[in-house]
């Protein structure tokens, strides 16, 4: 696939290599997640993830994007799992029982859905090339973000007081 | 760049994180493979601003990064009730609202 890509014209090579690189790299790191018999060694791979996620952001010109993903999920969500993890688990190392016991159906079920997806995606943006532009200025988002998405704004901000209180009031012993 | 790429990947990403879903028992696990759909889905909001070359779906991905915070903070939290109740987080043994 990526060699057919880097034969056509006009390609920058460089962005293409960069790119399989890290989606190889995150493609084995989810697997890793969802296979691994090891909760901490999972929530380990989930960083290998997210970090590649916020590098794929950086390829897609959106910086603003990829720094808030570092900020937020690596390093607050995590923190979030490795507590969450440390407080439900005795030990720490191999376990089982980690899968259901219908675990098997999940594999054809992840397999159409993705030849289903792949399907679409292909038939419908099959020959779009992205355009070649430098990062858009964070101005511009702040300007979404303060004119047209600003009641989204202010609702997210509710969300998340909501979600912490929440959290407080569920997980406080009384 | 093609669009393909990233798309390919948004998609990959989001069937192992259903895979993971379905498959794990265990909540933190459930909750890490929802992480990587939620990631699949961001990824794939970027990919279309640059491709349209707006900027609102990088504004979304924003708001999917809020409130994937959230939702791991009140997710986190209802599984350390559960594991206080019961001593134990698989959910395949949550069955009281079974009819």
């Amino acid at each position: 696939m990526n060699a057919l890509i880097l034969a056509t014209d006009n390609v920058n090579v460089a962005q293409n290599v960069a790119f399989g690189i890290i989606a190889a790299v995150m493609i084995f790191a989810a697997l890793s997640v969802v296979t691994t018999k090891n909760v901490v060694h999972a929530a380990l791979w989930l960083v290998m993830v997210l970090a590649g996620v916020a590098a794929q952001y950086v390829l897609a010109a959106a910086e603003f994007v990829a720094v808030s993903q570092v900020l937020v999920y690596i390093g607050a969500v995590m923190v979030l799992f490795l507590f969450g993890i440390m407080l439900t688990r005795a030990q720490i190392g191999k376990e089982t029982g980690l899968n259901n016991k219908q675990w098997a159906l999940g594999i054809p079920v992840a397999l159409v859905l993705f030849g289903l997806l792949a399907w679409v995606i292909v038939d419908a943006f099959g020959d779009d090339v992205l355009p070649d532009r430098g990062p858009a200025p964070t101005v511009m988002l702040s300007d979404q973000f303060l004119s047209i998405y600003l009641l989204p704004f202010i609702a997210i901000s509710f969300v998340l007081l909501a979600a912490a209180i929440g959290a407080i009031v569920l997980a406080r012993k009384d | 760049m093609l669009a393909v790429n990233f798309l390919l990947l948004g998609a990959a990403l989001f069937c192992i994180g259903v895979y993971g879903v379905i498959a794990r028992r265990n909540a933190v696990m459930v909750l890490m493979s929802i992480e990587l759909i939620l990631n699949a889905v961001s990824l794939n909001f970027v990919a279309f601003a640059l491709m349209s070359g707006a900027i609102d779906g990088q504004v979304f991905a924003l708001y999917v990064i809020a409130v994937a915070a959230a939702e791991v903070g009140v997710g986190l939290a209802m599984v350390l009730m559960i594991y206080r109740n019961r001593k134990s987080i698989a959910l395949d043994e949550l069955s009281e609202m079974k009819g």
